[in-house]
């Protein structure tokens, strides 16, 4: 005879349930951060130990020792070409400048063409054509074209991000809801009130993801340009690094970059999650 | 049947002015070209008269243009032959008498329900104080007062109807049409919402079209039924439905006349479902 009911234990509360639960779920927070430090210092510990034993050599693949030195003179000493925030605040200029401009021009461009069939059908084969070509090649053109100042990297970064925010916009545009617009005209909305009120606040979330995707290429954008030729910038720093046979600079201003594109990668975050406050939680975060 | 009364309800357009019918759809036939190029039609010789404050339902098989009807009287769609006329006057774009509610979540997903229901009133020129003012009070009406500041997700189906309705009603439509928008809710929940829109309706003097293809909502709610054929879609016939009101939904469907009045319509739309259906099934779709 079985008993399927076990007087014994209590049935847990569900206060009981939800401590265990937060438990658990502090515990695998604290597993995944662990895995994370581990797997760094391993990379880290082990490069570093490589090139001491010289498995492999540091002058050709730099070391994190030797990087992390690099880096440190930079902040103290400045680089050859001047203190080490000028070059970042350079760079991000023309970043920004050009990640702006790209933007704003591409989503406006992408609402006009999403809204007007006629031009859409009529400028879809040169956007096409403009868009495969590639881009970084514009580079060189825009140096000759603007010379070795700022105006040729934001030139570059404008049409870098021009391209992937403008299809976005477009695209979001395109898959705004038929039945909204009706119901937005029914309702008394002229086409201005709609394009503002319905059509741009649709295409939001394309366009907020191709903004993540476009503050990328803007970098890239910069940094290629300064490669190309720049009289400051840490693209320059990149390449005057390349031409000294120094990995460590190489590496040390890679890592600055990275630093760089995280925080603002942060900053772009933030806004759109102040922007699309009426979207539902994605079920991952609601944790 | 005395109480019942089938008829070929063609009547010819009256003069505008104060006793013109709220809508006239006269002879219209309407035909369009599908994207692969191919004309089809949509609505073929069609006639209807709605008199100001009439509940018309209009019920037919699935796709056979039941919303064409809706589309023309809004003025979204033009017809091709025929004419339609909403107070005497006829259809030249949007009227701002006519008010919309949709089969689908029409609602504007990024605006709280108290911006959705100000929607209206906001693009009109209205103040904006007056018109949340306006919307507040709407959204008592439909009981959602206490969830002015959600966002349509965190609704539920039924709510966002009401939401929906309240969005429609403060712009005080004359002319209110509806296009299947109880067919996505529970059985229950439509129940609820069917008697929500008699009492939003009553007193407001609208006409209204609703379209549905489930038979008893239009019954327990028409004053008159159009029975469309199947597609191309013309009208079968027209049943006046005396059964008195108010209605109370919950109630009606045990009540012994409207079941006879059931079951006269659907006789009558039997056959053209079958058409409908048997045409799905040879055409292979």
């Amino acid at each position: 005879m079985t008993d399927m009911t076990m007087p014994s234990r209590a049935v847990p509360s569900s206060e009981d349930i939800e401590t265990a639960a937060r438990a658990a779920l502090a515990r695998r927070k604290r597993l995944v951060v662990g895995l994370r430090v581990g797997i760094l210092v391993a990379v880290l510990a082990g490069w570093e130990i490589s090139t001491r034993l010289e498995w492999i050599d540091p002058f050709f693949f730099a070391s994190p020792s030797g990087i992390f030195s690099q880096i440190a003179i930079w902040i103290t000493d400045g680089t050859s070409q001047g203190p080490l925030w000028e070059q970042v605040l350079v760079t991000l200029e023309e970043t920004v400048l050009g990640f702006l401009i790209g933007a704003v021009g591409g989503v406006a461009c992408g609402i006009l063409l999403g809204r007007n069939k006629l031009l859409a059908d009529v400028f879809s084969i040169y956007i096409k054509i403009a868009n495969s070509v590639p881009r970084v090649v514009l580079g060189s053109i825009f140096i000759i074209a603007f010379g070795l100042g700022m105006a040729s990297k934001v030139a570059l970064a404008v049409v870098m991000v021009f391209f992937v925010v403008f299809a976005n916009a477009f695209q979001g545009v395109r898959e705004a809801d038929r039945a909204m617009i009706a119901n937005a005209q029914i309702l008394g909305a002229s086409p201005v009130q709609i394009t503002r009120t319905v059509i741009i606040p649709s295409a939001m979330s394309w366009i907020l993801a191709s903004l993540h995707v476009s503050f990328g290429f803007a970098l890239v954008g910069a940094v290629v340009g300064e490669f190309l030729g720049a009289k400051k910038g840490i693209g320059l720093l990149i390449s005057t690094a390349q031409g000294a046979f120094n990995a460590n600079g190489v590496f040390a201003a890679m890592i600055i970059l990275a630093v760089v594109a995280l925080v603002v990668e942060f900053a772009i975050t933030w806004v759109e999650n102040h922007l699309v406050r009426w979207k539902p939680t994605p079920f991952h975060e609601q944790t | 049947m005395p109480l019942l009364t089938p008829s070929r309800d063609v009547q010819r357009p009256a003069a505008a002015g104060a006793a013109a019918p709220a809508i006239e759809l006269v002879n219209v036939s309407r035909r369009f070209v599908t994207p692969e190029g191919k004309a089809m039609t949509a609505l073929r010789d069609f006639d209807m008269v709605v008199g100001q404050g009439e509940f018309a339902c209009v019920v037919g098989p699935t796709g056979c243009g039941k919303s064409t009807t809706l589309n023309l009287v809004t003025g979204l769609a033009r017809p091709s032959a025929g004419e339609v006329r909403v107070m005497g006057q006829p259809v030249g774009g949007v009227d701002p008498g006519v008010g919309f509610v949709f089969q689908t979540d029409a609602l504007f997903p990024w605006r709280s329900v108290l911006d959705n229901v100000a929607a209206g009133p906001l693009y009109r020129g209205v103040p904006r104080k007056e018109a949340y003012e306006k919307a507040r009070d709407w959204i008592a009406r439909v009981h959602l007062a206490k969830f002015e500041q959600h966002y349509p997700h965190q609704l539920s189906g039924g709510m966002r109807k009401r939401v929906a309705l309240a969005q429609t009603f403060i712009n005080e439509p004359k002319i209110l049409l509806m296009d299947e928008p109880f067919s996505a809710l529970d059985v229950q929940t439509r129940t609820l919402m069917q008697d929500e829109l008699l009492a939003l309706w009553s007193g407001t003097g609208a006409s209204v079209v609703f379209v549905t293809h489930d038979l008893e909502e239009a019954v327990a709610l028409a004053d008159k039924v159009y029975v469309l054929t199947a597609g191309p879609a013309t009208v079968k016939t027209v049943f006046n439905v005396d059964l008195p009101r108010p209605r109370v939904m919950s109630e009606i469907r045990y009540d012994q006349h409207f079941v006879e009045v059931c079951k006269v319509i659907w006789d009558a739309l039997r056959e053209e479902v079958q058409i409908g259906q048997q045409r799905t099934m040879d055409s292979g779709h």
